[in-house]
């Protein structure tokens, strides 16, 4: 029945190595694990922080860059990144809610219906950030944007090509499963209780979720949104070739224009540039916003998320 | 006795595989209370839940035999559940207000009925307060949290809730047993003020609950109504042996 | 107050339950709501067509090639496009669509050379620097992951636990361009005065790179595996008298292997497709060696690397779809297995026992 046999065998075994030395040894291996992993976290932001905090200031996220990027700030970069962030947010967010509910309230668990959604959404989490910029070239450029074209401007050139919108629906893709996961979640901590209640007063179901369920998942919404921001922000592989660009000179000003991001300007500065060296601080400081930005982000939602689930016990 | 409000026949009812009912027969009086009691585990609020048909949010129901409301079966197939729902209302026994104000806990009802008139709304939202007798307590701070008032408030709160919805039946799942005895007091009071306008059904593991509050008293054992019959016959002289041994604490 | 509540207590019930009534709101939502979670299914269907789609011109200008004829690969590039036979570089920019491609055959070579007057599309060096970095990720990842998991859940008090597990998890909230551009400016120079090899980057940067990226996936999903083992299960042990390192490594752990397989399954997947750690600090050599202190070119960075500058509906474009299309199917199939199969394992394994 159960392996405990195989404890008092290993006891009785003597060897160079007594068995529980061992087993103090492996103890502390896993200690040394969480350390290691710890402090691979601090030293990155630690390095992150005394590299880039000099150049941080308030002229550095509010400038333009200059001088072939060896000058200036990243103004563009951020506003960029909000940009894309919030039409990302505002395709995924509402996409992700009514699956998460669909999920929770709708589908019965054993249908193979709700098994093949939620299938779907394992693969969309797992599917490689770069396929989806693989997607987004082929289908949003490709093919919506194409067909744009054609019945719009009569084949002018105007959607069929890498911009804002097209890198945003590419990130909404691909920060789906986070809307979901976390809506999904928190919707699932609304006690049976209310949902009955509000039944038994002749509620009906889409009115129950309305009134009972919906508001009940606000903070659920809210974790998944933020997480959804927070990655959506940082990947670069997906735009990398659906709508980011090194440098405009200007901000976007439609949904068919490029756009600047920090993820793309860090991955470009620190690659591409000819004159790594001399850019090497506005590098850290464009990285460290990065950093400071999901960071905050994702602390934001751990904590929010953490109150639900203590609301659940 | 008055006329017949619910008419169970022949029901059973299984979770799964496991019968939870069987062969349920019974008439419950109109503008009555009837209590169910029994050993925990018998079936109670399972039958409770059927005469609301709360039972079909649970996968894996079976449920056969028929119930008539006001001789309509309610699970016959044109049935309305929503407005079965409404006509039968449910109060739990775990006090259940949603987290809003006691104001939007009683219009909640009127409001899915389709209600949006603001005198309109506090009016129903006065008078179902009064009728719960809760109106006194509350009438000072109808916009806080319902979840802010104590527990036997809540579970009044969530009586004027249902009422509200202006139900002909009103099945109480031991709707004190989490309470403390001046809370239990007055929603036994408030009980016997409701069953002028309402069909009541209580279930109650209080035995002097049910003695003091009910007309009928039906009782349960493992799935099965054993007995069902005035108040005073089962408690004074029960024409089954197991009711007796229940009533008299010999086992439970 | 008897009185006034009759005055005022309703009279009129009519709440008709014999007639089903048809909800617009009711039925459309659940309508409306159900189509789209469907699209989550259509998506993940779009993205295997259209990916697919645009990697199929590998095939079928193959099979046109190998009607015609047999000789050469490097003579028949530009044959069919006769005007501009003699300048075969010239011929790639202004007609790429009429531009017979080279057969599939140069996919199986050992030379990534794209864009090269002869170009070859061998992924033979892609593969195997994938397979390198991420040989090298997970001797890195999957025991620190492992290891750390097995702390948390085991050893740690909970309130300890409390504290550490969302640390970890933070680190999967760094982007991973911010991870590579760490492994580009600090660990590669590090890692180099250490080791003193030639390439500043290499797959040994990489990987360890992305080993930063795979530990909070394979640490959770082991977290996780580690603490649904049944309590009954860690009492029974502990009962007998054995210690609580004992039944942590003999009892609990074994019971989550199937859990800690998938935790690196998918810690896999994470490698395998990672595309930012891969173009800052792999070097991007595609270069056929194993030593890991060679600069290797992955799939994933390929992508990234040359999609921005390859001509729309070009032979380069499709072989750069055509690795996307692998990419994703090996990702898929780690995911399936990780879910279906290894799911079922657990669930058999713990139901047979009890
Ligand atoms: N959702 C369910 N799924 C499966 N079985 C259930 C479910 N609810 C109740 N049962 C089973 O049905 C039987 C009757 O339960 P029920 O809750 O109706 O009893 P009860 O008389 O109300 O008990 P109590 O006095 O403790 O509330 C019990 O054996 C119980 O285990
Ligand atoms: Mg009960």
């Amino acid at each position: 029945m159960l392996k405990t046999s195989n404890i008092f065998q290993l006891q009785g075994r003597k060897g160079i190595l007594n068995r529980s030395t061992i087993d103090i040894l492996v103890e502390g291996l896993t200690i040394l694990a969480v350390v290691v992993i710890i402090f691979i976290i601090v030293s990155i932001l630690g390095i992150m922080i005394s590299g880039g905090w000099s150049r941080l200031s308030l002229k550095f996220l509010s400038e333009y860059p200059k001088d072939g990027m060896t000058k200036g700030g990243i103004f563009p970069a951020i506003i960029g990144t909000a940009l894309m962030t919030i039409i990302m947010a505002f395709a995924a967010v509402p996409f992700g809610v009514i699956t998460a509910i669909y999920l929770a309230e709708y589908a019965s668990e054993r249908s193979i219906i709700a098994k093949t959604i939620r299938f779907a959404v394992k693969t969309l989490a797992v599917v490689p950030s770069i396929i989806f910029g693989l997607f987004g070239l082929g289908f949003f450029i490709g093919f919506v944007g194409k067909n744009m074209d054609v019945i719009l401007n009569g084949g002018e050139l105007k959607w069929g090509q890498p911009s804002l919108i097209w890198a945003s629906l590419t990130m909404a893709l691909l920060t789906l499963p986070v809307v979901i996961v976390s809506v999904e979640e928190a919707i699932r901590t609304i006690p049976r209780d209310m949902r009955e209640a509000s039944l038994a007063l002749g509620a009906t179901k889409w009115q129950t979720i309305r009134k009972v369920v919906l508001p009940g998942s606000v903070s659920g919404i809210l974790t998944g949104t933020i997480l959804a921001v927070s990655r959506g922000a940082g990947e670069v592989a997906p735009i990398l070739f659906t709508g980011a660009v090194y440098f405009m000179s200007d901000l976007p000003h439609a949904l068919n224009d490029q756009f600047m991001s920090l993820g793309y300007h860090i991955y470009i500065m620190s690659t591409q540039s000819a004159n790594v060296d001399e850019t090497l601080p506005i590098q850290f400081a464009t990285t460290l916003v990065l950093l400071l930005l999901t960071f905050s982000l994702n602390a934001i939602a751990v904590v929010i998320r953490y109150r639900i689930r203590k609301r659940a016990n | 006795m008055n006329d017949i409000k619910v008419h169970v026949k022949d029901l059973d009812l299984h979770y799964g595989v496991n019968p939870a009912l069987k062969k349920v027969n019974i008439m419950i009086p109109e503008k009555m209370v009837t209590a169910f009691i029994g050993p925990s585990g018998c079936g109670k609020s399972t039958f409770l839940r059927t005469l609301n048909r709360m039972n079909d949010l649970i996968e894996n129901v079976k449920i056969d035999g028929e119930v008539r409301i006001d001789d309509i079966d309610i699970y016959g197939k044109e049935i309305d559940v929503v407005n079965l729902r409404k006509k039968v209302g449910m109060i739990f026994q775990k006090s259940n207000p949603f987290a809003k104000s006691i104001y939007e806990n009683i219009a909640f009802g009127p409001k899915i009925n389709g209600i949006t008139h603001k005198d309109t709304l506090d009016e129903i939202v006065e008078k179902s307060l009064r009728q719960a007798a809760i109106w006194d307590e509350v009438k000072g701070r109808l916009y806080n949290s319902a979840l802010s008032l104590s527990g036997g408030q809540q579970q009044r709160i969530c009586i004027a809730r249902t009422l509200a919805v202006n139900p002909e039946i009103i099945l109480m799942d031991e709707p004190a047993s989490a309470l403390d005895p001046i809370s239990t007091a007055k929603i036994e009071e408030l009980i016997h003020e409701l069953k002028q306008d309402y069909t009541i059904i209580i279930v109650t593991h209080n035995m002097q609950q049910a003695a003091r509050t009910s007309d009928y008293t039906a009782f349960f054992y493992l799935g099965e109504l054993v007995e069902f019959n005035k108040t005073e016959t089962i408690f004074s002289n029960p024409s089954k042996r197991q009711t007796e041994d229940y009533i008299s604490g010999r086992f439970g | 107050m008897k009185s006034s509540l009759k005055k005022t207590s309703p009279k009129t019930f009519n709440y008709d339950i014999s007639k089903k009534r048809f909800r617009f709101s009711d039925w459309f939502a659940e309508k409306f709501i159900k189509s789209i979670a469907f699209l989550s299914i259509a998506f993940v269907i779009l993205i295997f067509v259209f990916v697919f789609r645009e990697a199929f011109p590998v095939f079928r200008m193959d099979v046109k090639e190998t009607v015609t004829a047999e000789p050469m690969v490097q003579e028949r590039y530009g044959v069919d496009d006769k005007s501009a036979a003699a300048e075969p570089e010239k011929s790639k920019e202004t007609s790429p669509a009429k531009k017979v491609s080279v057969p599939s055959s140069t996919l199986l070579s050992k030379d990534w050379m794209p864009v090269s007057d002869n170009p070859r599309y061998g992924l033979i060096p892609l593969f195997l620097g994938t397979f390198k970095v991420t040989i090298i990720a997970l001797l890195f990842a999957a025991p620190i992951a492992i290891l750390a998991a097995i702390y948390t859940a085991m050893f740690a008090k909970p309130r300890l636990r409390e504290i550490i597990k969302p640390v970890i998890e933070l680190l999967a909230g760094f982007p991973s361009v911010v991870i590579g551009f760490f492994a580009l400016m600090v660990m590669a120079t590090v890692l180099q005065e250490i080791f003193g090899y030639a390439s500043r980057l290499n797959s040994f940067v990489g990987g360890i790179a992305m080993a930063l990226a795979a530990i909070p996936i394979i640490y959770t999903l082991t977290e996780d595996s580690l603490t649904a083992i049944p309590k009954t299960y860690i009492e029974a042990s502990l009962g007998l008298g054995a210690s609580m390192r004992q039944t942590a490594f003999y009892v609990v752990l074994p019971a989550a292997v199937p859990g800690i397989f998938a935790a690196v399954l998918l810690g896999v997947g994470r490698i395998f497709g990672e595309t930012m750690i891969a173009l800052m600090a792999t070097g991007n050599a595609a270069l056929v060696n194993i030593n890991p202190f060679d600069s290797v070119r992955t799939l994933s960075a390929t992508i990234g690397a040359e999609m921005a500058e390859v001509v729309f509906g070009d032979t380069h474009y499709s072989v750069l779809f055509l690795i996307g299309s692998l990419l994703f199917i090996f990702t898929f199939f780690l995911n399936a297995v990780a879910e279906f199969y290894l799911k079922n394992v657990v669930i058999r394994r713990f139901q047979s026992k009890k």
